[in-house]
């Protein structure tokens, strides 16, 4: 029995072998392969040996491929459009939760805000599609009706919006479903963040006769800045690697014009639907160093500074 | 002592028991070994089709199961791509939509069934020809053959036609009349002409092609869209958009269906099944407001098909079994009737078509019987060369199609435009 005893250096790797194996199998080993595809051509029905060495080729193609560069603007975008709001609603909401509402209202509040996060995209994205529908979508409904009222039809259109037929709308709508379905995320990382604000801080300034703006622009943000940190590091990763939405609202395609285009879906479509594999990950690479780079950027803006000297 | 003294007869049948047991035992343990199953992977529906013909192939090969793998349409054509890229888990009969056919014959992970022992180059007068020569790759090798086909037709509303004064025959003349037409129906009854103007585009450019030419490149990757069949495409589909007769719904959303229930679309040009998909769930009931005709202008281009194709990578003994799958669901004059009474999946197979079901009439469609029609109407299409760029090539047209009807882009231009992007990839 003394044999199969774990000795205390090993156990831990004994004990992480699971993960490390599914990590090896399902992370590294697709993370290397893509990495060596880039630098190959390769006519994926031929089989594996029928790759080529062709160099920096594929990257050279993806800095000079106009559609790249679109996707890389549609994503932009998106991630702006769609993160921007996320934070600039996630926080007064925070502060307006914590201030107005007692415990148990409050936590059904955030699940009320947290639910979209948890559903399937799947789901949400369908749902969406025949909400935005045009000629029997509720939104169109909604701004039909509103269009009837008095004083509210030279705000609203007087004709059905095609949502996710036309170019320019596409990219709204799909921010404003990201936004929807992040929002309440945020708020629930704010709401931690707020909760360890010592009440006395709030207290103390009252008494020196700060207003309630005055102490959420002295008091509530700059402790809320290492989540600020955090919760806008990961919009930045998420908003970026943006895929799921725009590719089932899309049906897979980035919509007309490619508005809805996002790079993650253009380089699925390059290698799935163009047979481009090689293209496809030398687009996944640069797509990865351009995440790199904004997130080391969010960081340098946004770190928490080290204590005052 | 009592206890270890038996029964005689009750030993008697446990030994007959216990032999039994063995024989059985060892019998299957022998049957298991000679079964073999044949993995065939498909996707709906003609996962069903195969799964119905799997009594007549019991019937030859009582030791050879058959196992179907389904999956979705695009899932089963990127499990494909992937199985036949690292050569492992490949099924033994896989089926292919047209699209992807021409794109897998261009690699070599398929078995040329033109090369011996198939021979199948001289199966080709037996089915429809451009069915297939479209499974044919650029070396002369035939990579799959033919099992249902997609000829192209003009569905239309004949309540909406009566109702606006328009006889058929001005539907189909020629495409300035099916726009005409389009123009009255929309001014008397509200309903539109087509689902998209794109539709128009799609079938236009696939029309009056020369020899050797693709859809977007020529055999030495030339790009062709700047080209008097791309300018009339886009220019019918200008005019129909700018007078404002088609609903912009694209095929298979919300939209369309509803569109079709409620009588707001008025024609649809696609392949035949989709009569079989509007009578079955599309917009069940509309059942005899429906008629079937040629497309405007005698255009004929064929809208799908499925094939059926073995893997290289796959045993030699697999490959026998594999070929005769491929003859008796390819060849077999009752199974493909059975999948077109089943499942609409027009046949490949020119015998087939002999069959009184052709000449029955369509209760969906008033009574008419269509698939007489139909049959004409396949023998006219002709196959057309695939390039491995047609599916960005398509993507990046309907992009400048959508400027050009959208935007007002000049057609040329926009032409000109996605020939710069083509030029960029047509030798990738």
């Amino acid at each position: 029995m003394r044999g199969l005893r774990l000795s205390p250096g090993m156990a831990p790797y004994v004990l992480l072998s699971p993960f490390l194996l599914l990590f090896a199998v399902f992370g590294l080993f697709p993370l290397l392969f893509s990495l060596y595809l880039a630098f190959q051509v390769w006519e994926p029905t031929d089989g594996l040996a029928a790759m080529h060495f062709v160099g920096l080729d594929n990257f050279r193609f993806a800095l000079g491929d106009a559609w790249f560069w679109k996707s890389l603007r549609n994503t932009v975008w998106m991630a702006l459009a769609s993160g921007i709001p996320q934070h600039a609603v996630a926080i007064p909401l925070a502060c307006f939760l914590q201030a107005a509402f007692r415990q148990r209202w409050r936590d059904l509040m955030i699940g009320a805000f947290f639910l979209p996060y948890i559903t399937s995209t799947v789901a949400i994205a369908i749902m969406f599609s025949s909400l935005f529908s045009t000629d029997f979508g509720l939104v169109n409904l909604g701004l039909a009706t509103l269009h009837g009222l008095p004083g509210l039809s030279w705000l609203t259109p007087d004709h059905p919006i095609d949502w996710l037929g036309r170019p320019e709308n596409i990219k709204p709508a799909i921010s404003l479903i990201v936004f929807w379905r992040y929002v309440g995320f945020n708020m629930v990382l704010y709401l931690a963040a707020l909760q360890t604000i010592p009440a006395d801080l709030y207290e103390a300034a009252a008494m020196d006769g700060a207003s309630h703006l005055q102490q959420f622009r002295h008091i509530t943000l700059p402790s809320l800045r290492p989540m600020i940190y955090f919760a806008v590091t990961l919009s930045v990763i998420g908003g970026l690697q943006l895929f799921e939405e725009p590719f089932i609202l899309t049906g897979g395609r980035g919509g007309s014009d490619q508005a809805g285009m996002s790079t993650a879906i253009y380089l699925y479509r390059m290698a799935f639907d163009f047979n481009d594999f090689g293209a496809a990950s030398a687009m996944s690479w640069l797509l990865f160093f351009m995440v790199a780079g904004l997130t080391w950027l969010t960081n340098r803006a946004l770190r928490p500074q080290g204590p005052a000297q | 002592m009592a206890a270890r003294r038996r029964d005689p007869a009750r030993g008697a049948v446990l030994q007959v028991l216990a032999g039994g047991l063995v024989f059985v035992l060892g019998w299957g343990a022998m049957v298991a070994e000679a079964r073999d199953t044949l993995v065939v992977a498909a996707f709906p529906a003609v996962d069903a089709i195969v799964q119905e013909a799997l009594p007549a192939w019991h019937a030859r090969h009582p030791d050879v199961d058959i196992k179907v793998v389904s999956r979705q349409f695009a899932d089963h054509h990127t499990a494909m791509t992937t199985a036949l890229s690292t050569a492992s888990y490949l099924p033994d009969l896989m089926a292919l939509e047209v699209g992807y056919v021409g794109r897998f014959a261009r690699g070599h992970g398929l078995e040329n069934l033109a090369a011996p022992p198939y021979a199948a180059m001289a199966l080709a007068d037996r089915f429809v020809p451009y069915a297939f020569h479209q499974g044919m790759g650029p070396e002369g090798n035939l990579a799959a053959l033919p099992s249902d086909i997609g000829p192209g037709t003009l569905l239309y509303r004949n309540d909406l036609l009566s109702k606006a004064g328009v006889a058929p025959a001005e539907l189909t003349r020629s495409w300035e009349s099916y726009i005409a037409a389009g123009t009255r129906i929309k001014a008397r009854t509200g309903s539109y002409l087509m689902a998209n103007a794109r539709d128009i585009k799609d079938i236009l450019i696939r029309t009056d092609l020369a020899a050797g030419e693709g859809l977007y490149f020529d055999r030495d990757s030339r790009v062709l869209v700047q080209s008097p069949r791309f300018e009339r495409a886009f220019e019918l589909a200008r005019q129909v958009r700018s007078g404002k007769l088609d609903a912009r719904v694209s095929s298979w959303s919300n939209d369309w269906s509803e569109g079709f229930r409620r009588g707001t679309i008025a024609t649809q040009m696609s392949g035949a099944w989709l009569a079989g998909h509007l009578a079955n769930w599309l917009a069940p009931e509309t059942r005899g407001l429906w008629r079937a005709a040629p497309l405007p202008g005698g255009a004929a281009v064929a809208f799908g098909g499925t094939f059926f194709a073995i893997p290289r990578g796959i045993s030699a003994s697999h490959k026998v079994l594999a070929w005769e799958l491929v003859q008796m669901l390819t060849l077999d004059r009752d199974l493909q009737l059975q999948a077109f009474r089943m499942h609409d999946a027009f046949p490949a197979l020119l015998a087939a078509q002999q069959d009184p079901f052709f000449d029955a009439p369509l209760p969906f469609l008033g009574g008419q019987p269509a698939r007489q029609l139909w049959r004409q109407l396949a023998l006219r299409v002709s196959a057309v060369e695939v390039h491995k760029q047609d599916a960005f090539a398509e993507e990046v047209i309907n992009t400048e199609l959508d400027k050009v009807l959208d935007q007002g882009k000049d057609i040329r231009v926009a032409l000109a435009d996605a020939a710069t992007l083509l030029q960029g990839r047509a030798r990738r």
